[in-house]
């Protein structure tokens, strides 16, 4: 059992928080996000050089040779940034998926990836499909040789700035049958894809994403076009541990930007920072982010178990890093008083962020439940 | 980073488990977790581990410690936790041996770790005073130096099953004209000295657990006073540490959570399993999410201290959270007990009769653990202490 990090972790954390505090700085971020764009194609240049795009992937995939330790040391940065260019989408999530890809794929999209020049985002989550990864009414039926996609994908983040995109489709089953899910890469160019672009709450960008027979090659298919559910639910746990990662970032700088205007604001002749009921919220925050780093490293570290461990590590991750953001949010905020409901301190957009990652990928209630699901299942198995 | 067990840890993982399968006593297994029992219970296994040298594994090596790494403690407090080994009490493994072995001179550690060790002297906590508890530093309980000895007066209390105890460590005044933390010192006392006098105080839960120690003319020779005198508060501080870090009883929740899912698979509601109801299962799930988010937090906390730092302030979260979940696990289980959570098993012990099952087993009890575990958040420097020591010590506030 080891907890620390290799010279090479140690090296990415360095750099990269180096590079956010030069040129991520909050008011670059406030004009960024404000921009038409929305993001900075050169800084994700700056990703490329520095190596992170390359971190988490094997050697013979062409990255440095990393894993999901080096994935988690990038996105905690990140979260201490509130940095939003699309690391999770594209290199976490389209990544997770290629690697499990042909060696015409990653020939093909990794080597890209890698380099920085194609930038990608995952269209799974439909209008009323909530957090169930197989709810889908977007479907992909057998064209030839290859398959036609027709479907509305809801709140697809950095789709804008994607040049690519990896769609999840029912191709055979009902609606919602374990049975029966695709995971097809799509050219955002593709014939009868359009998209509905807009900003998110917490400074991203994000496209409703329209397919009309969207016709697509047999080589756009990633693994078993009719049973890959199993794939998807493995990238999205990957995906929720870097989240987690990136949630923790972001409660470590809020809970020290609250510890730090709680030590300058006075109210009744003296620091407010001084009252013993603030002081004791403090405290509380501070073990909530402590315990988010546990579970992260934890879900992280276990995320190449068997099926059912992994899920429930992912899940049980989620659950207090959906529960500690929200305690750290919303605290951060009232123990900032009237000045953390302005948009000019950094505090609030902290707040929004933890609140949104909540959401990501399921909320509290969303893994309470498959945590218990999956803990009945376990119980079943002991049992025969 | 990694979470996997190296083959020579699996290696000791099996000669642990194997050494607690065919050593741990048979009469004791069951009662790991009441706090009624005898002399004789508490220290059988301790005994056993002393002569093995294994009673005191957080130790250094040179003191009769095991220098086992943090990853083979960690094991080793699994695997006891597995058979719900009643493990050696913490007044001398845990609190005063280290204060002995860092602050003491060699002539106290010669002649108190080894009984330390062995399991054959029973220490006593002489801390908290009836207008002292949070405030410790406001005790009055005095030492007064007279020729070759002390002469201490006072009242201690909560002092945890001293009716058994040997020796007992006691913060007294050496200086009263000085500030509170300072003219304190901590004095090493032969229970059997006369004008001590240990009065029972009953709990809620109907067990005589703690005491009321009564201090008159008690007459200790100097050479029992620890490190420097009126320094006392500095080791008393390092002891509680010590105390936190042993606190979140992380393997034994794991117990608990596995029992506690045992009763709700048994229980009913409306035909229905307990555990299969939405509501209660998800109570458990809560439950097990905090306790891993506990155990991964130790398990950090272990590993810097495996790097050298001793427990800092950080082991207040392991206080925290600890307690909060042994509260919450006897809480549940009273709950899931449902109407057999009423018959007093104790009152009816009492009655001279040993009948004392009314309801399923694992009901007997029950209310009692709940009641009796209220007692954690209160202890070790309460909850609230715990929250004082963060936002001072590490947030600077």
């Amino acid at each position: 059992m080891d907890f620390n990090f290799t010279e090479e972790q140690t090296m990415i954390r360095d750099s990269l928080a180096r590079l956010i505090k030069d040129q991520y700085d909050f008011d670059t971020r406030r004009k960024v996000v404000a921009s038409k764009d929305g993001w900075r194609p050169e800084m994700w240049a700056q990703f490329a050089e520095l190596g992170l795009l390359a971190a988490p992937f094997s050697e013979e995939d062409g990255g440095l040779g990393g894993g999901p330790i080096d994935a988690m040391v990038v996105m905690e940065e990140f979260g201490k940034g509130l940095v939003v260019e699309p690391f999770l989408q594209t290199v976490i999530l389209a990544g997770g998926f290629l690697k499990a890809g042909t060696d015409a794929q990653k020939q093909d999209h990794l080597a890209a990836l890698i380099s920085g020049e194609r930038v990608f985002a995952f269209a799974y989550a439909e209008p009323k499909g909530r957090y169930n990864l197989a709810d889908l009414e977007t479907t992909a039926t057998k064209d030839g040789s290859g398959w036609k996609i027709s479907g509305h994908k809801a709140v697809v983040i950095g789709a804008p700035w994607a040049s690519h995109l990896i769609v999840t489709a029912r191709t055979s089953g009902g609606r919602r049958d374990a049975k029966g899910v695709g995971v097809f890469i799509v050219a955002k160019d593709a014939k009868g894809v359009t998209t509905r672009d807009y900003p998110t709450v917490d400074g991203r960008r994000a496209s409703e994403v329209y397919f009309d027979n969207v016709t697509v090659s047999a080589e756009a298919v990633i693994g078993d076009p009719s049973d890959s559910l199993g794939l998807v639910e493995k990238v999205t746990d990957e995906a929720i541990a870097a989240l987690c990662a990136e949630a923790c970032g972001a409660m470590k700088v809020a809970n020290a930007q609250t510890v730090e205007y709680s030590k300058t604001r006075k109210q009744f002749g003296t620091p407010i920072g001084k009252f013993q009921v603030l002081q004791h919220r403090m405290a509380d925050m501070f073990i909530e982010h402590e315990q988010s780093v546990s579970m992260t490293y934890m879900a992280t570290l276990k995320l190449e178990e068997d099926e059912v461990t992994r899920k429930k590590a992912a899940s049980a991750a989620k659950v207090r890093i959906g529960q500690g953001g929200r305690f750290v949010g919303q605290q951060s905020i009232q123990i900032h008083g009237g000045m953390g409901m302005t948009d000019e301190l950094a505090i609030g957009h902290y707040f929004k962020r933890l609140t949104m990652i909540d959401s990501e990928f399921g909320n509290v209630d969303h893994h309470l439940k498959r945590y218990t699901e999956l803990s009945a299942a376990d119980v079943a198995v002991a049992a025969e | 980073m990694n979470l996997e067990f190296s083959p020579e840890e699996i290696a000791f993982r099996d000669e642990v488990r194997s050494f607690i399968r065919d050593n741990y006593p048979k009469e004791l297994v069951g009662l790991g977790n009441r706090e009624d029992l005898t002399r004789e219970q508490f220290l059988a296994w301790h005994k056993i581990l002393g002569k093995k040298g294994w009673s005191a594994p957080a130790w250094p090596k040179k003191y009769g410690g095991t220098g086992w790494t943090s990853t083979q403690r960690y094991i080793w407090s699994e695997e006891n936790a597995r058979v719900d080994a009643m493990m050696p009490l913490p007044f001398g493994v845990s609190m005063v041996g280290p204060v002995i072995y860092t602050f003491g001179n060699e002539e106290q550690k010669a002649k108190h770790l080894p009984g330390i060790l062995s399991g054959d002297v029973w220490w006593a906590q002489g801390y908290s005073e009836p207008g002292a508890g949070s405030d410790l530093a406001s005790l009055k309980t005095t030492a007064v130096r007279d020729g070759d000895h002390y002469i201490l007066n006072g009242q201690k209390t909560w002092t945890t099953l001293a009716q058994h105890a040997d020796w007992g460590f006691f913060l007294c005044r050496t200086d009263p004209s000085a500030k509170a933390q300072e003219g304190i010192s901590f004095i090493l006392v032969d229970m059997k000295t006369p004008g001590i006098e240990v009065r029972p105080i009953k709990l809620i839960d109907g067990t005589h657990e703690v005491n009321e120690t009564w201090l008159t003319d008690v007459r200790v020779p100097v050479e029992n006073l620890v490190g420097k005198e009126n320094e006392g508060w500095t080791y008393a501080k390092f002891l509680l540490a010590h105390e936190r870090s042993g606190i979140a009883g992380v393997a034994r929740s794991k117990r608990g959570v596995e029992r506690l899912r045992s009763i709700a698979t048994q229980e009913t509601l409306d035909g229905t399993p307990l555990i299969k109801t939405d509501e209660f299962a998800r109570k458990i799930s809560q439950l097990e999410i905090d306790l891993t988010a506990l155990e991964f937090t130790e398990l950090r906390t272990l590993a810097s201290e495996a790097a050298g730092k001793g427990p800092g302030p950080e082991s207040s979260i392991l206080k925290i959270k600890g307690t909060e979940i042994q509260q919450r696990l006897t809480e549940l289980t009273l709950e899931a007990v449902g109407n057999y959570g009423a018959p007093y098993a104790r009152g009816m012990m009492h009655d001279g009769t040993n009948e004392v099952g009314v309801g399923p087993d694992y009901s007997n009890f029950s209310a009692d653990s709940y009641f009796n575990m209220r007692k954690t958040s209160i202890y070790g420097g309460s909850n609230e202490i715990q929250r004082n020591i963060i936002s001072k010590m590490i947030l600077g506030l």
